[in-house]
């Protein structure tokens, strides 16, 4: 293979494309900004990549192709980690076969995001090591050192990303590995492999001392990187892409870059701290005081930020003015224009329907939480993927009567696939007294995050037709008392008497409110025309589709 | 440092032709060998709000955002656009707005993206024409490609017009 020396990549197309290069043999995610194109790209390139229904998924068959042997990436946004938090716990003592990287995509600032949850805490809770990159040529070399830390401790890795460094384009030379990964190959290891309490106390106990070696490791130090005058009096620790920042805003500064970030490497870094000649310690990094805290728990007096710098996300004004100790109140940032749903966009019928009944609307994630915003100003609570519809069932259960019957659950296709059956579970078993009214906003495609596919659109990562989950099936056959499926652009008039009349009987119904995404509507027209001359071919009809 | 950081400020809405700009204009100071880095945000935000990209380039680029009030250009596609953009500019620094091309001419509706990255172009002589047309290439479909290359000329020619030129 010619590999061009020099190139021009994000951080997303950096990992995918390290990732390719060293074999990985499958690429399982769910999207999420700012992680989706990394399974993109991984796919362009020639890589098998698969969209999960949900990151709990992901992780499982990203595990179960680990335990098969075989190099596997395993992709998300960092809420996306509480959903797969539960299978990450336990993957933690269980380890890793084939090499397993997963990446945690972080949103310091929530670009597109509900929270800005500091997913390190993550590494630290579930015992797995933990790499940060800062620009795409770390995100590429830090995949491969990824890749090579998991084959060698055997143990899942986790790449913690953030907005910036997935999205922003750097140069990257990449340095393919010669050496590709085994075949995988089942090798049965059963008190390995199942957590029965009696299997799970030892393998705590090999969990814990693979971190302590890797905390002292070779591979650890490697990580370190260091910058500036050698003769310096102001010391900044950092990591990811605060290091950058840094550089620019302090070139007086001496600045030691950690690279694996948990299990942190405290000998190595007290040993840089004593052979220097510091009057000054500080610590830069983006959300929580997660350095800072370990620093000092080690005795390493280390100050850090004032509370105001936890918010939002870094740069190099920002850095400049926590170095100068600067509490002074920032700049309001400059109010640009709001998002809004698109002109056309068949979610805007729905929400003036649910404006102009005054319904109490448990909201969901997806485009269509725009409905929150001005003229509608019809969602009343988003929470997580999901939610809307255990949300909309409590409130339900507790309001008084004229207000629990107009509590209304909205959740998207993909959201729905994604957290939404099991809410339904949960409808049918518990129903409120009042019933239940939920609308699945069908649009045909996971439309906040750049049309991606999932199971009910029946399509695959790339586009190809597969099995496809039919919501009509599924919710008559868990026990919906009414399911109906309406156009709400085309037919606004039939979604209207259908919200009306669903609201008025005081039964379980579910309105499927179905048509495309107005940006996806001609990509879905001709992904549908080429299945279909597919078909056509293959059954030996010899159609032109 | 022979060649100083350029630090270059794209913004607009939605669906304009932001991101694609920037896209093009980083790879053709990348083409031209420079160290460059590109920031913006993705997601939400792109529906029909407010969008801005960054790009740096010279010899070394450490953060890749633009540092606040440092942008040497910033280069606006929506006049309801340029009050917010602005705040991005150094003092002294240049802006290039919608207002420099007279829609009447603009060889696609959409393409005020591109005839601005032409007036741009004529203010950053350090990146040849030849690394402008490949990045143009690279970016856009094939069949727009003379058209595109029509609306770059268009900002060289507005740029003579409009006396822009390479800082002194």
């Amino acid at each position: 293979m010619n590999h061009p020396e020099r190139m021009l990549l994000s951080g997303n197309e950096a990992v995918a494309l390290a990732a390719y290069q060293a074999g990985v043999a499958l690429g399982v995610g769910y999207p999420g900004t700012p992680s989706t194109e990394i399974l993109e790209n991984f796919a362009r390139l020639g890589g098998h990549a698969q969209w999960s229904p949900n990151e709990k998924v992901a992780l499982e068959v990203g595990l179960g192709a680990s335990f098969g042997g075989a190099a596997t990436l395993v992709t998300m946004k960092h809420v996306g980690v509480n959903v797969a938090a539960d299978p990450l716990f336990t993957a933690a003592y269980i380890g890793a076969s084939g090499p397993l990287v997963l990446v945690s995509a972080d949103d310091p600032g929530m670009a597109s995001s509900q929270n800005e949850q500091d997913n390190r805490r993550f590494a630290v809770a579930a015992a797995i090591p933990m790499l940060e990159p800062g620009d795409s040529q770390e995100a590429y070399d830090y995949t491969l050192a990824g890749l090579r830390l998991s084959a060698e401790y055997k143990l899942p890795v986790m790449l913690r990303m953030t907005t910036r460094v997935c999205h922003s384009k750097t140069v990257v030379r990449p340095t393919p590995p010669t050496e590709k990964p085994a075949a995988p190959h089942y090798v049965k290891d059963i008190p390995g492999r199942v957590m029965i309490p009696a299997y799970a106390r030892p393998a705590h106990r090999r969990l814990r001392d693979k971190l302590t070696k890797l905390e002292k490791s070779q591979f650890a130090r490697d990580l370190l990187t260091t910058y500036g005058p050698q003769d310096a009096k102001l010391c900044i620790i950092t990591s990811g892409i605060s290091a950058v920042h840094c550089r620019e805003a302090a070139p007086e500064a001496r600045i030691l870059k950690i690279g694996l970030t948990h299990p942190l490497p405290m000998e190595a870094i007290e040993e840089f701290i004593d052979a220097n000649d510091f009057t000054d310690l500080r610590v830069i990094e983006e959300g929580d005081p997660y350095l800072e805290e370990l620093l000092r728990a080690n005795y390493i007096a280390v100050e850090g930020k004032p509370e105001m710098y936890r918010f939002g996300e870094f740069n190099v004004g920002r850095v400049r003015r926590i170095l100068d100790k600067d509490r002074s109140p920032e700049p309001p940032p400059t109010p640009g224009k709001p998002p809004e749903l698109c002109k056309g966009c068949p979610h805007r019928t729905v929400f003036q329907t649910l404006r102009d009944r005054g319904c109490i609307v448990a909201g969901d994630i997806g485009c269509y939480t725009l409905g929150v915003l001005s003229p509608f100003e019809a969602i009343d609570t988003c929470v997580c993927m999901g939610a809307s519809i255990g949300v909309g069932l409590g409130l339900r259960h507790v309001l008084p009567e004229d207000q629990a019957r107009k509590v209304v659950s909205v959740i998207g296709d993909s959201t729905f696939v994604h957290s939404g059956l099991t809410g339904i579970a949960e409808m049918v078993y518990n129903p409120p007294p009042t019933g239940h009214l939920l609308l699945i906003l069908d649009n045909g495609t996971t439309a906040m995050t750049g049309q991606q596919e999932h199971p009910g659109t029946g399509r695959t990562l790339d586009h190809q037709p597969t099995g496809k989950i039919v919501f009509e099936k599924v919710l008559e056959a868990m026990g919906v008392e009414q399911v109906h499926v309406v156009d709400p652009w085309g037919d606004t008039e039939k979604f209207e008497q259908l919200v009306d009349s669903c609201l008025a009987s005081g039964k379980l119904s579910v309105i499927i409110a179905r048509r495309p995404c107005i940006l996806a509507v001609g990509k879905i027209k001709e992904y549908e025309r080429l299945a279909q001359a597919t078909a056509c071919t293959t059954c030996g009809d010899g159609g032109e589709g | 440092m022979s060649q100083p950081v350029v630090n270059v400020v794209l913004a607009g809405l939605g669906g304009q032709g932001v991101i694609k700009a920037s896209d093009i204009l980083v790879e053709a100071a990348f083409g031209a060998g420079f160290d460059v880095k590109k920031a913006e945000v993705h997601g939400m935000s792109q529906r029909g709000g407010s969008v801005a990209s960054d790009v740096r380039f010279g010899q070394e680029i450490l953060s890749p955002m633009v540092p606040p009030g440092t942008a040497d250009f910033v280069v606006v596609l929506s006049e309801d656009q340029v009050e917010l953009a602005r705040t991005h500019l150094k003092p002294g620094g240049t802006l290039l707005t919608p207002a420099l091309v007279d829609p009447q001419t603009l060889p696609h509706p959409r393409s005020l993206n591109i005839v601005l990255l032409g007036i741009l172009s004529a203010a950053l002589p350090q990146i040849p024409r030849n690394c402008w047309i490949e990045a143009l290439h690279a970016n856009l479909k094939e069949k727009v490609h003379a058209i595109n290359e029509q609306a770059f000329d268009l900002g060289i020619a507005l740029a003579g017009d409009h006396q822009v030129a390479p800082p002194a």
